[in-house]
Order: C-alpha cells, then sequence, then structure tokens
C-alpha cells in the first residue's frame, strides 16, 4: 500500500492508503476523501480531480501528460506550477507518504 | 505457417478453456430492444463466454469489463472496435483516427480533440445551449402530447451542435442517421448493418463536403481542429477526420442521451419530483440516467497479446465484445441496478467508457443534458407517457424509437 495525504484547502488533512497502479484520483474517491470529483473518471476530460503537488514531491511525481496542460488551463481554481491531474498521477511504491494540496473548489 | 480462418470479419478462435459456449445472438433484434435478461445470463455465465455464431468472446461483469475496456496496452482499438479486424479485412471505411487507433498515434489526435472539447469550450456554449432549450421546451409545453424523439430528442442536439461545430448545410436527418450508420457498423453483418450501408452510399458524401474547413465557420469547434492543422500538428485530411468524428460520435449519442432522461423520468416520476426539490442534482442525475441505460452499450476490442484475464487465456487476436450495458447493471457493483435514483452517485460507470478513449465529448454531452433539464426544472411540473415507449434496435446504441409523451407546464 501506499499512504498519500491529501490537504484540502481549509488545511484539514487526511491520510489514505492506496494501490500501486491506481490514480491519486481514484485513491481519493476510493476512501471518500473530499475536495476531488473525477466526474470523467480519469479519461483526462474533466479537471475536477486538479490537485497541486507539495513542492517536496514534484520531482518524484514527474512531468504532466500529454494534453494535461489544456486541461489544467479549464480549471475552477487557476493552475500553478504544482498543479496536476490526480487522475494522472499513478501510485508507485515511491510515491509513498506523497503529500498532494486540493483547490478550494473543482466546478 | 497456419492459415487464418476468418469469421464475421475477424480471426475465428476456439472457446478458451473454461469458458462458457453460449449460443445466443447478442445482436439479436428483439435482444437489442430488451436487452435486460440477456445482460444478467451474461453477467451469470461467468467473466467471459464464448458465443459460437461470431466466435467471439463476451463480457458483462462490471470489473473485468473494466479493467479490458481501459487496458489500451492489451486490448486494441486499432483492430476496429465493432467486429472486423481491419488487420485482416479491409474497412468499410478509413478508421477513425481518434476512435480506433492506438497510441502513440491516439496520443496526438486525442489532444487536439480534448482542447477543443474542453470544460472551457463548453461553458462557452452553454448560452446558446440553453437559449435554444428555452422556445423549445415552451413549445412543447403548449403543444400537449408530442413524439418525444422525434420532436425533442433529436431536435436539440441537431439544433445546437451543428451551430457549435460551425456546419450549415446538413439536415437533421442525415446528421441522426449518419450517428446510427455508424453506430450499426460495429455489429455483425446483420440486417441492421446491410441497411446502415446502404444509407451510407447518399450520407457519407455529404457528411465529408460538410467537414472540410471551407465549409465550416471560423469560430466554431471545427475551426479550433483546424487550428491544430495550421500549427502543423495535423494534416488537412486528418482535421477533416476529427471532424468527421463530431458527427458520428456527437449527434445521435446525445439524441439517445435525452431520450433516455425522458424515459427514466417518465418511468420514475418520483426521481423528477427529487430532481426538482434539488436541482443542485442536474449532473448526478445525468451520471444515473447514463448508468440506468447504457446509451452505448456494446463496443469492443481486440486482444493485442496472448494475455490472461480474470484466469481466462485470451489468444491475441480474439474479438472481445464488452457489454456496457451489463457492467452498469451489475448487482455485484451496483446492489440494485434496476432501480433508478438520482443521488445514487454511480461514480465509475462505463457508459462513457473508460482510460484512454473514454468519451472525449462528455462534456458537451453534459452540457447539452444540463440546459435541457435545467429549463425543464423550471417549467415543467410532470413529464408523463402518453402511450408505450419503444425501442429502436441498433448494433451498439440503446435508444428509443417512440416516446409518446407530455409536458404538464408549471
Ligand atoms: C450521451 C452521449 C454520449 C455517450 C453515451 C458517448 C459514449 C462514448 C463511449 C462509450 C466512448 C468510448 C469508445 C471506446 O472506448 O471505444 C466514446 C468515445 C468518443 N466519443 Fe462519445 N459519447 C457521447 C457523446 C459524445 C459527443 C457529444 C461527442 C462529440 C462532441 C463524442 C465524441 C466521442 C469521440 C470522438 C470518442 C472517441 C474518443 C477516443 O477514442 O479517444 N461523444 N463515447
Ligand atoms: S478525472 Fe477528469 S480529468 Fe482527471
Amino acid at each position: 500500500m501506499v499512504n498519500v495525504t491529501y490537504v484540502a484547502a481549509s488545511g484539514s488533512r487526511q491520510t489514505v492508503a492506496g494501490n500501486v497502479g491506481e490514480s491519486v484520483m481514484q485513491t481519493a474517491l476510493n476512501s471518500g476523501v473530499d475536495g476531488i470529483i473525477g466526474e470523467c473518471g480519469g479519461s483526462m476530460a474533466c479537471a475536477t480531480c486538479h490537485c497541486f503537488v507539495d513542492e517536496a514531491w514534484t520531482d518524484k511525481t514527474g512531468t504532466r501528460m500529454d494534453g494535461e496542460e489544456d486541461l489544467l488551463d479549464c480549471a475552477a481554481v487557476e493552475m500553478q506550477d504544482t498543479s496536476r491531474l490526480s487522475c494522472q498521477i499513478r501510485l508507485t511504491p515511491d510515491l509513498d507518504g506523497l503529500v498532494v494540496h486540493l483547490p478550494e473548489s473543482q466546478t | 505457417m497456419t492459415q487464418v480462418e476468418i469469421i464475421e470479419g475477424h480471426r475465428k478462435i476456439d472457446p478458451p478453456p473454461g469458458v462458457p459456449v453460449w449460443d445466443v445472438d447478442p445482436y439479436d433484434e428483439a435482444i437489442l430492444r430488451d436487452p435486460h435478461a440477456f445482460y444478467a445470463e451474461l453477467r451469470r455465465l461467468g467473466d467471459f463466454v464464448y458465443i459460437p455464431k461470431y466466435s467471439v468472446l463476451a463480457m458483462g461483469r462490471f470489473s473485468t469489463v473494466r479493467e479490458v475496456f481501459s487496458d489500451h496496452t492489451r486490448f486494441l482499438s486499432s483492430h476496429g472496435v465493432g467486429l472486423d479486424d481491419y488487420k485482416l479485412i479491409p474497412p468499410y471505411r478509413p478508421p477513425s483516427i481518434i476512435l480506433e487507433v492506438d497510441p502513440p498515434d491516439h496520443t496526438k489526435t486525442r489532444k487536439i480533440l480534448t482542447r477543443a472539447l474542453s470544460p472551457k469550450v463548453v461553458r462557452g456554449l452553454m448560452d446558446m445551449f440553453l437559449a435554444t432549450a428555452e422556445p423549445l421546451i415552451d413549445d412543447l409545453i403548449a403543444r400537449g402530447p408530442f413524439e418525444g424523439v422525434e420532436d425533442f430528442a433529436e431536435v436539440f442536439p441537431t439544433s445546437v451542435f451543428p451551430i457549435a461545430v460551425g456546419m450549415s448545410n446538413v439536415s437533421a436527418r442525415h446528421l441522426v442517421d449518419y450517428g446510427a450508420m455508424v453506430f450499426n457498423a460495429v455489429g455483425p453483418n446483420n440486417a441492421l448493418r446491410q441497411a446502415a450501408f446502404k444509407a451510407a452510399e447518399e450520407i457519407v458524401p455529404i457528411v465529408t463536403r460538410a467537414c472540410q474547413r471551407d465549409a465550416l465557420s471560423k469560430d466554431g469547434l471545427g475551426a479550433l481542429v483546424y487550428q491544430a492543422a495550421d500549427a502543423g500538428e495535423i494534416t488537412e485530411d486528418e482535421a477533416g477526420m476529427l471532424v468527421r468524428s463530431f458527427f458520428s460520435a456527437g449527434v445521435d449519442t446525445t439524441v439517445t442521451g435525452i431520450g433516455n432522461a425522458m424515459y427514466c423520468f417518465g418511468q420514475f416520476p418520483d426521481q423528477w419530483e427529487a430532481l426538482k426539490r434539488d436541482p443542485t442534482q442536474i449532473r448526478a442525475a445525468f451520471e444515473e440516467i447514463l448508468r440506468f441505460t447504457s446509451p452505448v452499450h456494446t463496443f469492443g476490442r481486440t486482444a493485442g497479446v496472448d494475455t490472461e484475464v480474470a484466469g481466462t487465456k485470451i489468444e491475441a487476436g480474439t474479438k472481445i465484445i464488452c457489454v456496457l450495458g451489463a457492467a452498469n447493471s451489475d448487482p455485484e457493483k451496483w446492489g440494485d441496478p434496476e432501480v433508478f435514483r438520482i443521488d445514487r452517485k454511480p461514480v465509475g460507470h462505463v457508459a462513457f467508457g473508460a482510460g484512454i478513449h473514454g468519451c472525449v465529448g462528455q462534456n458537451i454531452a453534459r452540457g447539452e443534458l444540463e440546459a435541457v433539464l435545467s429549463v425543464m426544472l423550471r417549467k415543467v411540473d410532470r413529464i408523463e407517457f402518453t402511450g408505450a415507449p419503444e425501442w429502436r434496435p441498433n448494433n451498439a446504441i440503446c435508444a428509443l424509437d417512440k416516446l409518446p409523451m407530455q409536458f404538464i407546464g408549471k
């Protein structure tokens, strides 16, 4: 299992365990973490799974996927350098302890 | 070297060890009209069944359908998502360069359509969608009884979508028929498919012509796709092919979405009442409509490698029909799938597919439905059938043929 911590815009933190191979979006939905909608189910069509990767982790989560930026540009809260679509970050053992920050709103 | 034996346009296979053989025709018109008993038996028999008539594997359990449908590395789209295997027989039309390709080809075109159909673009279309829905729904309320498919479900998308794309000179009838044709073509060579091909002779040239740059307005979704050609991302011809995909996939599907929504609320009036009480649930309600009716009921994949799913050995070249309607009604996943309730929040349903090919037009579909339902919520008190709904058999689409109904205004 890979632990992921979601930090809400209010500052509250929730740490949940996800499976290797699943996305950060899916992991949040599986554990009932609020603040990620994932309306399109991870097909990179909706931008309702926006997150900001904690600075300490941006190297490990890697670069954005092809086409991801166009969609981040549609997110409800403006994109920053650390912005990712959480459906495009797949959990690997390397990401154990990952921290992502959630925007105030996804729609 | 052994000769490949071809059946229904693809490689004939033997039933894999342990897989039940079921002598059924999933494309029988009676099943297409009322598929639920077929779905239930398909799920009961196993993760896969072998269907001798077409020499395919069929599947309907949620977890494994999702696994196969979303795994583009093992289960390919480039061999065609119907029964024909394009690597073995010539395709009936130049294959889609978005739906019927694998990465890296897919990545390139998908990026362009993601941009052209993005949430932002759809937000910009919402006013036009609402302004079109308003008089249409006023008129339907005033009319008394009307035909839900012809007078409503077909009218809305064929009014707004050509404007959105920036296309003129194609009749509503041609748009609806083109979609039905493309979707019937993914089935076996039955009467539905043959009729589709006959219709194609007339419609394909009209649609192809309408997708050319000079036939499109300068400010629509079509022009956005041609901008990608200007930027050198794709060729002029490819841009035309991508605009064509709007019409293959974007009209008949939303017509079906609206018709099926009317069916759900007519059949379950308490759920219309529930939505009236809480209009913020419009989008959630549409998710449940999608799950409950699966407008695209079946699409296929072709195994690209020898592989295994849930213990079943699958040979490269095997055609697999993924019955999305069965997955969306799997009690294992949904508990009480036969109940339509707008507060279900059916996260993970496969009505828009899953994974990299997951519907790239879903923002448009959601926007159209949101416009229609939000105007209806303001104006329509009750949705009533005035006759029995009838379903229209199609090899991939689960749509109504007739829906006699009326709106009782507020
Ligand atoms: C209720 C309405 C709709 C439904 C149920 C629906 C369903 C689907 C499904 C199931 C797929 C996946 C196919 C596969 O994986 O093989 C798909 C893909 C696709 N849809 Fe939709 N669709 C709808 C509306 C639209 C609209 C409005 C458009 C166009 C604006 C559209 C354009 C496409 C395209 C181009 C693809 C291929 C995407 C790819 O292969 O990457 N669809 N749709
Ligand atoms: S879940 Fe839709 S873009 Fe990530």
